[in-house]
């Protein structure tokens, strides 16, 4: 509390309860419409996925369809993250340290697919890389169009977590290592690595993420084959079109679960990333 | 020599993959709409159904970005300028809609709304949830709710708030202070998170794909129409719709690059 609010007390205690009240009423509507719109409904799926007890949510998360496809979402999504570790921080020091014709072009494009619906998406995929393709690369309803697909709608993580970090290191940290003998790769491993490194990974954890969850986009590129093309989210979907309630439930709280921890390791490294700027 | 060889290197591998993943397949949809001229595409956007799906599109986006904007506001102000139990909590349910499928989120909306939900008894009163706007809505509402408090937050947190106690000092009472001092000093990062929701709004599947019902002119946004006239084997009509929301999206990337050095600045 400052000084002058304890100076002016005496003076302005009507006026200040009523600003308490106030302050009070937002926070109150706050937390209701979080909770209504966010809570409630978390809350729902997670009453209804334990509805037949401990051993009824683990028949219905260990079906093999269900393992399956939490199975191939996985893997996938981890290809995807590592895919993006590289390829994401590659485009990042193209855009901060590069300079050519378009660039601003370039800079502005990675955000498309956040503004592009994921259907649409799909959709565009498919027509190049689809049984229609003009150039003759067919990968439709294979586990290659789930990486591709992923690829497409994570493409801005890394790029936008990096960026910003590689703008900001000074390069006179660089010049003072290849001075001292260091080559490139020596100076990019021990000096630039580590400083993007908080970046790196939390922009990987949010394509993970995304990855995880991606539905849109999957939909008509994958053929929805189980055991075959069939990630959890889709599957969730055709568990929900077919009233298997139990098995739709199971595996949303398991992906549900792995939004929460990803989230959390997030917040963990924004913290160790921003470990200096504390007292 | 080399360090050429390689900065030209990285530049190919970064633009080749921008170019095989994102801007290759959306040139070929484009030309693949424009083909046969601009008649073909606009038959198959003026159909009623189509016209209707954009509608609702309008109609969903138009409520839930007011509602989510004004939610950013005052949530972002309680997450920096307020101390109060359970903020971990909040902090952490604003941020869930950004790690979590759309399928989720649609299936516990279908769990809370359904017969034998929590709220199924609304359904006995003949308020109609699930299967029609207010579902649909409240999953729009549900994915977008993020984006104006994430912007808000860093920027409060920047700016501080000696001018907000200036304010109060002089005499300003809460309300002032805010239309006055912080909502002016905020404006270009509330801008910027109504563009990112706007987008996300208007580009939602997932969620509203399991909750609409999607019965044709009813419930059935653009984004769900696209499927649908793909499922129909109506390619043309399916590329029509998503190259108005692929133009739409570019919109967004306009006003997201002519804000954002505003929003940095401020």
């Amino acid at each position: 509390m400052s000084t002058v609010d304890v100076a002016s007390r005496p003076v302005r205690s009507v006026k200040l309860q009523s600003e308490r009240a106030s302050t009070a009423l937002s926070l109150g509507l706050v937390t209701t419409y979080l909770t209504l719109i966010v809570g409630l409904p978390i809350a729902a799926l997670v009453f209804e996925s334990l509805n037949g007890g401990w051993a009824g949510f683990w028949e219905a998360v260990s079906s093999p369809e269900a393992v399956g496809a939490l199975k191939l979402t996985l893997w996938t999504s981890i290809a995807v993250a590592l895919l993006n570790a590289v390829l994401g921080t590659v485009t990042a020091w193209v855009l901060v340290r590069d300079s050519f014709r378009g660039k601003t072009l370039v800079n502005a494009i990675i955000d498309l697919p956040f503004a592009l619906p994921t259907i649409v998406a799909g959709l565009t995929l498919l027509a190049l890389y689809g049984p229609q393709s003009p150039v003759g690369i067919n990968v439709a309803f294979t586990t290659t169009s789930i990486v591709l697909a992923m690829l497409f709608v994570t493409l801005p993580f890394v790029v936008r977590t990096v960026q910003p970090v590689l703008l900001e290191l000074d390069q006179e940290l660089e010049q003072a290592a290849k001075s001292l003998g260091a080559s490139n790769w020596q100076t990019f491993r021990r000096v630039v690595f580590p400083n993007v490194l908080p970046g790196i990974l939390s922009g990987v954890a949010l394509a993970f993420a995304k990855a995880v969850g991606e539905f849109g986009s999957l939909v008509i590129i994958t053929g929805n084959l189980p055991y075959k093309t069939q990630v959890s989210s889709v599957f969730i979907f055709s568990r929900i079109e077919s009233g298997d309630r139990a098995g739709a439930a199971a595996v949303a709280v398991v992906l549900l679960a792995i939004s929460f921890a990803l989230l959390l390791s997030i917040g963990a490294i924004r913290h160790y990333a921003t470990r200096h700027d504390r007292d | 020599m080399t360090s050429l060889l390689r900065r030209i290197g990285l530049r190919v591998i970064a633009l080749g993959y921008l170019i095989v993943i994102l801007v290759a397949p959306l040139a070929l949809v484009f030309y693949r709409t424009f083909e046969d001229g601009i008649g073909p595409a606009w038959d198959a956007l003026s159909t009623p159904e189509t016209v209707n799906a954009f509608k609702l599109t309008l109609i969903i986006t138009a409520i839930a970005v007011p509602l989510n904007t004004i939610f950013g506001i005052a949530c972002g102000l309680a997450i920096v300028r307020r101390r109060f139990r359970g903020k971990g909590v909040v902090n952490a349910l604003v941020d869930l809609p950004l790690a979590l499928s759309p399928v989720v989120v649609g299936l516990s909306l279908f769990l809370l709304y359904g017969l034998d939900g929590w709220f199924g008894w609304l359904g006995d009163q003949g308020i109609q949830i699930l299967f029609s706007l207010p579902a649909m809505v409240i999953a729009t509402i549900f994915v977008s709710l993020p984006f104006v408090a994430r912007e808000v937050v860093p920027t409060l947190r920047e700016i501080g708030d000696e001018q907000e106690q200036a304010a109060r000092t002089l005499g300003a009472n809460s309300r002032q202070t805010f239309w006055r001092i912080t909502l002016p000093a905020i404006r270009w990062a509330v801008i910027y998170g109504v563009v990112l929701t706007t987008a996300r709004c208007l580009g939602e599947y997932g969620a509203v794909a399991v909750v609409s019902g999607r019965l044709q002119g009813e419930t059935e946004t653009a984004t769900l129409r696209v499927e649908e006239r793909y499922e129909s084997f109506d390619l043309a009509g399916a590329y029509a719709i998503s190259i108005v929301l692929a133009l739409i999206a570019v919109l967004v990337l306009v006003a997201m690059t002519a804000i954002k050095p505003k929003e940095e600045a401020a």
